[in-house]
């Protein structure tokens, strides 16, 4: 990246709020139905209806503010934004505008240079979404799905403090993390319940006053995001660069062909006419509601990551990977809370092994075919020296493939580790006897044969010698003579 | 018996409730005389948009059958009609407007659920000006209202054809809807009493909106007796409208009978000073000597910034309407303009040709108040006039128990006299609309008549004082026949 310029990034999330029905009316919020079913009158904007807020959006939205250190603010209001699209059924989307619900939080991530980064959060609102519109394979005519309309959202409006598309995607994960932990989005990207749109300028280094901005719609994954703000960086620099100016505008990323492009700005004169929906009260929120929800919230990524640390002698990097979600981490504590006094060990084979599988099935931890408990049982076999790492693996891939506890896969497969020295030692002067030639060499100071001979005498054991005290054994056999 | 009963039409909705009760007659017989007599009326007064003749009469004898078996309600078999702002299931529910033409609502309305699980039976629906936005019906895309005192003249707006139905004695009752004064202007210019319940009291559930923050569902009757009758089953917090309040519903019939000894009436002295009609005056003044003679007493009170509700009310309502009618856009119901070029040319036409002048003249209004560099020149100050008004409203009622005087300047105009300019047609609503903009209860009553034309008085409370505005009215109507007279050939 060129050094000249800094980059000045502000991101705006949406998150859909996980409640059952939507947020002014009982219809319910349920993804994939076919279209238009799921949305009631209130929904639809029919002549004489009025929303009614689902008091479930505020304590999610309150759990948020609390998460993020934010000010909840004691009196909201819900505002209309005004403009006509066909999927916007009043004419007017619900939202926040003046008085949002969260205010004044922040979040802090690892920066560019590893160290511990602030960045602050201007506030989270809440609104409603709008509908669908489809035009693809339509002959010159649209249809339009309104299920999603009125589904809650919480827009969340970060600080333009974020200086890289690395930090935006460390910001918008830990966001990401944050509202799972917290229950309160199930933050499924394919289904655009967690999106983004990222305000990017850039500026000489040392200038004050910030760049134009464009602002990127439709990142919808962490990958696009980091993309798209890369190459909206590079864009903007070879503009000015090249004597340009940067227009204020709204650009839309293109991941086929991984660039932004200005949309059509027929809507740029949108004039929104906010004003206070007179069909909603203010919501006030007293410090005895705020304080039950404080006493509701888990304990959140950075204090469980700090703990494990702490608690498990883990390394950082591994804390942090076992605490990205909820189901992660308590799969490791249930795992060592089995499996007592190894955490490590436990980390390893939970970042290792199992993530593996779990990628390759495409899994969720939730939905592991191995158990805390059995994963337990397993690396006690390898503690235990029944077997080892090596075979432990084999084990695994078995209990994936349900064929039964590590126990009984040991048992079945007659993979008992060979620990018995006099056996290993047997079988270590046979494979010594069988090369003579090697000995020779090994002696005169080619000491790289050492593994040739390890793998000799664990083939000859049929791969259940222990490693370890192959090695031991035939190191002292030969330099004895 | 039947030689010496009162004719159906000419009862109050109290006595036919009487009459019902001690099987003087079927609610069959009583809907089967009002449609005859709508159906004799009503091509000269327009007041209807639908009658439903057929159902109303089922409904009546399902209700007479439910009598026999001992299940009647507080309204049971009594006849009903509703401003077609109010949705009706499987009726058509236009607003008066070409843009909702062939609408026929999916839901009822509360109001309507709760009127008809009171066992009211409806006859029909009634003409309005479009979206309510009118003082003189002229504005219903289905014709103007006419006067049953005067068909020349307007019967007031925009709850014109629920009170001309009452008046010329078609209904005995009709529910409006008041967001300036459209229910209690009105009822002034027919000799009727139109009931505004404070904002809130009444569910706004399936009442189409004008201004949100405004609009209030009341009844349109010939005693206070028979708007307390309807507001107990009308009022009360609904969980489907945000803005209406979790309150006590008293009987309002029951408290009646308070008398007005000891009642403090404020009266405000800019009423009588400039626009209101010298005889219109004499008459308001006429009718507070005779509550004063039950032993009331008049207070005079200040309220200092009520000169500015008219310019206020129509920042206020103005910018809530342009945005609760952008839902009227051709796409999911209503008028549809036929072969749209493209989106922009389905908005405009469906739009231009949907809405009449008087609602596309209150949209670019406000659309323009609320407009960015607008905003808070004139929606915010509005806002904030507004507060003021209601401290000086609340200040009054410190002092008072209510607030009287006159509930329109002039009695009925002529048909066409202010279509011209619409300031003058505002300036109609000078005295009802600053309640609206406090939120507080108002009644109008009649209290006399100029030139053969009803006057009305205006009886304003505290919210939530439905009680004694009611029974300050009923008490005056005890006193007084007003009410009793009937225009010529609706006897």
């Amino acid at each position: 990246m060129n050094s000249a310029w800094e980059v000045v990034i502000g991101l705006e999330i949406h998150t859909q709020l996980a409640t059952i029905s939507k947020i002014f009316s009982g219809a319910p919020t349920k993804y994939g139905a076919s279209p238009n079913t799921q949305a009631c009158l209130v929904d639809l904007g029919y002549p004489g209806v009025l929303p009614v807020l689902n008091a479930e959006v505020v304590r999610m939205a309150c759990k948020f503010g609390l998460a993020v250190n934010a000010r909840v603010a004691s009196r909201c209001v819900f505002a209309r934004k005004n403009y006509f699209y066909p999927d916007l059924p009043k004419g007017y989307q619900i939202s926040q505008y003046e008085l949002p619900i969260v205010h004044d939080g922040e979040l802090i991530i690892k920066g560019d240079k590893g160290e511990d980064k602030r960045v602050g959060i201007t506030r989270a609102h809440l609104e409603e979404d709008a509908g669908k519109s489809i035009h693809e394979g339509l002959d010159r005519s649209s249809r339009i799905d309104l299920n999603r309309a009125g589904t809650p959202l919480l827009e969340i409006v970060s600080e333009p403090d974020i200086r890289s598309a690395k930090e935006a995607v460390a910001y918008m994960r830990k966001i990401h993390s944050i509202v799972r932990y917290l229950e309160i989005s199930d933050g499924n990207m394919q289904e655009g319940s967690f999106r983004c749109d990222a305000n990017v300028s850039v500026r000489p280094h040392g200038q004050d006053k910030l760049g134009t901005r464009s602002e990127l719609k439709n990142l919808n994954s962490f990958r696009f995001v980091e993309k798209a703000i890369n190459f909206e960086i590079e864009r903007q620099i070879n503009v000015l660069e090249d004597g340009g100016e940067v227009a204020q505008e709204t650009r839309f990323y293109d991941s086929d062909q991984d660039e932004t492009r200005a949309m059509r700005s027929k809507e740029e004169a949108n004039d929104y006419r906010y004003f206070p929906d007179p069909d909603l009260l203010p919501v006030e929120l007293d410090e005895a509601f705020i304080a039950e929800v404080k006493k509701t919230l888990p304990e959140l990524p950075d204090a469980k990551q700090t703990r494990f640390v702490k608690q498990y002698k883990l390394r950082a990097a591994d804390a942090e990977i076992l605490t990205v979600s909820r189901a992660v981490a308590d799969y490791f504590e249930a795992t060592v809370a089995a499996f007592k006094d190894h955490p490590k060990i436990a980390a390893n084979w939970i970042t290792g092994n199992l993530s593996a599988a779990l990628n390759r099935d495409e899994l969720d931890i939730t939905d592991s075919k191995v158990n805390p408990v059995d994963l337990a049982e397993l690396l006690s076999r390898i503690q235990d020296r029944t077997i080892s790492g090596k075979m432990a693996k084999e084990v695994f891939e078995a209990m994936w493939a349900d064929k039964g506890s590590a126990d009984e896969i040991i048992e079945a497969k007659g993979m008992r580790q060979i620990t018995d020295s006099s056996a290993i030692e047997k079988i270590v002067n046979i494979v010594l006897a069988k090369n003579p030639n090697q000995v020779e060499q090994y002696r005169a100071g080619k000491e790289k044969l050492l593994g040739f001979f390890v793998g000799q005498v664990m083939k000859e054991s049929g791969g259940k010698a222990n490693p370890s005290q192959v090695n031991r054994v035939l190191k002292a056999y030969l330099n004895k003579d | 018996m039947v030689g010496q009963q009162q004719a159906l039409h000419t009862q109050t909705l109290a006595e036919l409730a009487k009459g019902l009760l001690n099987a003087e007659f079927s609610s069959y017989e009583l809907v089967e005389c009002l449609l005859s007599r709508i159906e004799e009326h009503d091509s000269s007064l327009n007041a209807f948009i639908s009658v439903m003749a057929e159902q109303a009469l089922t409904d009546a004898a399902a209700s007479d059958k439910a009598r026999a078996k001992g299940e009647v309600g507080l309204l049971g078999g009594l006849p009903i009609v509703h401003k077609d702002i109010f949705c009706t299931k499987g009726i058509l529910t236009t607003c008066g407007s070409r843009m909702l033409e062939n609408f026929i609502s999916p839901y009822d309305a509360s109001v309507v659920e709760q009127l008809s699980s009171a066992g009211a039976v409806i006859l029909g629906k009634t003409n309005m000006d479009e979206f309510a936005m009118g003082s003189s019906n002229e504005t219903s895309y289905f014709g103007p209202v006419r006067n049953p005192w005067d068909i020349e003249r307007t019967p007031g707006g925009s709850s014109g054809g629920s009170a001309a139905a009452v008046a010329a004695r078609l209904v005995p009752v009709a529910t409006g809807t008041d967001t300036g004064g459209s229910i209690r202007q009105p009822a002034a210019l027919t000799n009727t009493v139109g009931l505004k319940p404070t904002y809130g009291r009444v569910s706004r559930y399936g009442m189409i909106a004008f201004a949100s923050s405004l609009d209030q569902a009341g009844v349109i009757t010939r005693t206070a007796e028979d708007a307390a009758m309807l507001l107990t089953a009308m009022a009360g917090f609904d969980e489907r409208d945000s803005t209406s309040v979790d309150h006590p519903v008293p009987d309002y019939v029951e408290s009646l009978t308070r008398p007005l000894q000891g009642l403090r009436i404020g009266i405000i002295q800019q009423h009588f000073d400039s626009g209101l009609d010298e005889k219109c005056a004499s008459r308001v003044k006429d009718a507070l000597n005779v509550l004063e003679q039950q032993g009331a007493s008049l207070i005079e009170i200040d309220l200092p910034n009520l000169d500015l509700s008219v310019p206020t009310y129509y920042v206020v309502a103005t910018a809530e309407c342009s945005s609760n009618l952008s839902r009227f856009d051709g796409v999911r119901f209503g008028y549809r303009a036929d072969d749209a070029k493209d989106l922009l040319d389905l908005y405009c036409r469906s739009r231009g040709n949907g809405f009449g002048v008087e609602v596309k003249r209150r949209i670019m209004t406000g659309t323009y108040v609320l407009s960015a560099g607008y905003y808070d020149a004139y929606y915010l100050k509005a806002q904030k006039v507004r507060q003021l008004i209601s401290q000086d409203f609340k200040n009054a009622f410190e002092k008072v128990d209510v607030i009287a005087g006159p509930t329109t300047p002039t009695p009925a105009f002529p048909l066409g006299d202010k279509m011209d300019n619409p300031i003058t047609m505002y300036l109609n609503d000078i005295y009802t609309i600053g309640v609206n903009l406090a939120g507080l209860p108002g009644i109008s009553v009649p209290c006399g008549f100029v030139d053969d034309l009803p006057v009305g008085l205006q009886i304003i409370g505290p919210h939530f004082a439905e009680e004694t505005i009611l029974a300050c009215a009923h008490q005056y109507q005890q006193y007084t026949n007003w009410h009793q007279r009937c225009p010529e050939g609706y006897e």
